[in-house]
């Protein structure tokens, strides 16, 4: 294993712990819940073959599952999101191209792509892993409001810890 | 034949993505029958040790609460047995409830009331006696029911679980009712199947039948809230404000309840399988 894929390694492990032990109990008003872990699918350098990508998907969204005792749940909405990844970002290619060797993130790309690029994916499995959870669309308008107002949460610390980093890297 | 493969190997990525997510769709359905499973939810010893140490260290800032909780438990017991030493005069019969259950104390190490299926993670499991399917009950009220254990842990259907059934009773008009959560207030939960020829109030008590030998009969589940009746209905639409506060549980108890295979047996023989 070369040294990047143990830095890999251990993100994995860090996304996993922060987000069972930190914010699995931070959930505000009761609906709006931050699924953080989206963002190392999100991350992951832009040449990542799709199905290795899918596989990591799987076993990250396991192994949250474990913790909130829903196995299957996370991991579904989590193989979606790595699936149309790829896709997404092959749609979305700035003027130019990407920069070989950066990553998609937003000090490499700006604010504006990011959003872009991050917004739809990380709604696209809110809204999934709720009405998978529901069992349906039988409190349709409350698990909308469960939706929209982790999109807002998640998205928030996930553009936290981008500048968070990005200032580092300056 | 060649061709074939070539297909499959040309849309490699998306058959890959269906049979993740068919097999996630498989293991999220059979959720619910795996009883026995040890490894897959919070009762592994992995996790639970990381649960366990997130909930000791924010345990921490609700001391004050607990040790009120604690409290207020231990004078009720107290008052019970001073009753019953009053009474110790009348030799004491052999009681059912005291044949029937015998409790394991617990403490809860992960909960949660905000998802749609909420589950609660205890520390006791085989080894105190803990199998699936027992009740689980708080000094408040009832609390949830037994899924899978391990070893020294346990995972709990919480009350706040969309799937999750109790068998009630409004104890003013002995009506039978069903108590299920709607998924939205962990305050409240909706008793179901009250017949609109019962005149249920506001301020009612909701205990638990007894009916499915789960429960012990007469547990708290809580105070009727709301009563509704709509024009067609055939049932009516109860809001029952829960006894046992969910947001902060810190310690439940297991009811092992020895009768229950003896009653489940006899049902069978007698009834059939329930579905």
């Amino acid at each position: 294993m070369n040294r990047s894929g143990i830095f890999v390694g251990i993100y994995f492990v860090l996304y996993v712990l922060v987000q069972v032990m930190l914010f699995k109990q931070l959930v505000l008003f009761n609906m709006a819940f931050c699924f953080l872990y989206v963002a190392f699918i999100l991350l992951l350098p832009l040449e990542t073959n799709p199905l290795i990508l899918m596989l990591v998907a799987f076993l990250l969204g396991i192994s949250v599952d474990v913790f909130y005792d829903s196995l299957g749940l996370h991991a579904s909405s989590l193989v979606l999101v790595a699936y149309f990844r790829n896709y997404w970002l092959g749609t979305i290619t700035p003027q130019g191209g990407y920069d070989t060797g950066e990553g998609p993130t937003l000090a490499a790309n700006g604010l504006q792509w990011f959003m872009v690029y991050s917004v739809p994916l990380v709604f696209a499995h809110h809204f999934t892993l709720f009405f998978a959870e529901a069992g349906g669309f039988g409190i349709f308008w409350f698990t909308m409001q469960k939706v929209m107002t982790s999109l807002i949460f998640t998205m928030f610390v996930i553009l936290f810890l981008q500048y968070f980093s990005f200032d580092r890297s300056r | 034949m060649q061709r074939l493969f070539n297909f499959f190997y040309e849309y490699r990525t998306f058959f890959a993505f269906l049979l993740l997510e068919a097999f996630c769709a498989w293991l999220l359905i059979e959720n619910n029958k795996f009883q026995n499973t040890k490894f897959f939810n919070s009762s592994n010893r992995l996790a639970a040790n990381i649960l366990g140490f997130s909930q000791s260290s924010r345990e921490y800032f609700s001391l004050r609460q607990i040790n009120e909780e604690l409290s207020r438990e231990n004078a009720q017991y107290k008052t019970l047995l001073e009753r019953r030493t009053q009474n110790s005069g009348i030799p004491f019969a052999k009681s059912d409830t005291l044949v029937r259950y015998d409790f394991v104390s617990a403490k809860v190490i992960n909960n949660s009331v905000a998802q749609f299926k909420n589950y609660i993670t205890i520390n006791q499991g085989e080894d105190a006696g803990i199998k699936p399917g027992m009740a689980a009950i708080s000094i408040a009220g009832a609390v949830g029911k037994v899924k899978s254990v391990s070893e020294h842990f346990s995972v709990l259907i919480s009350l706040l679980n969309i799937d999750e059934q109790v068998s009630c009773v409004l104890t003013r008009t002995s009506n039978f009712g069903t108590a299920q959560w709607d998924g939205v207030d962990p305050r409240f939960v909706n008793l179901l199947y009250i017949p609109r020829h019962v005149q249920p109030l506001e301020g009612d008590t909701v205990v638990t039948s007894g009916y499915n030998a789960v429960f012990p009969a007469g547990i708290m589940v809580g105070i009727v809230k709301e009563v509704k009746l709509k024009e067609e209905a055939l049932f009516y639409e109860i809001r029952v404000e829960l006894a046992q506060d969910f947001r902060r549980l810190t310690f439940v108890k297991i009811v092992k309840s020895e009768l229950k295979s003896e009653l489940d047996s006899l049902e069978k023989t007698t009834i059939g399988i329930r579905p």
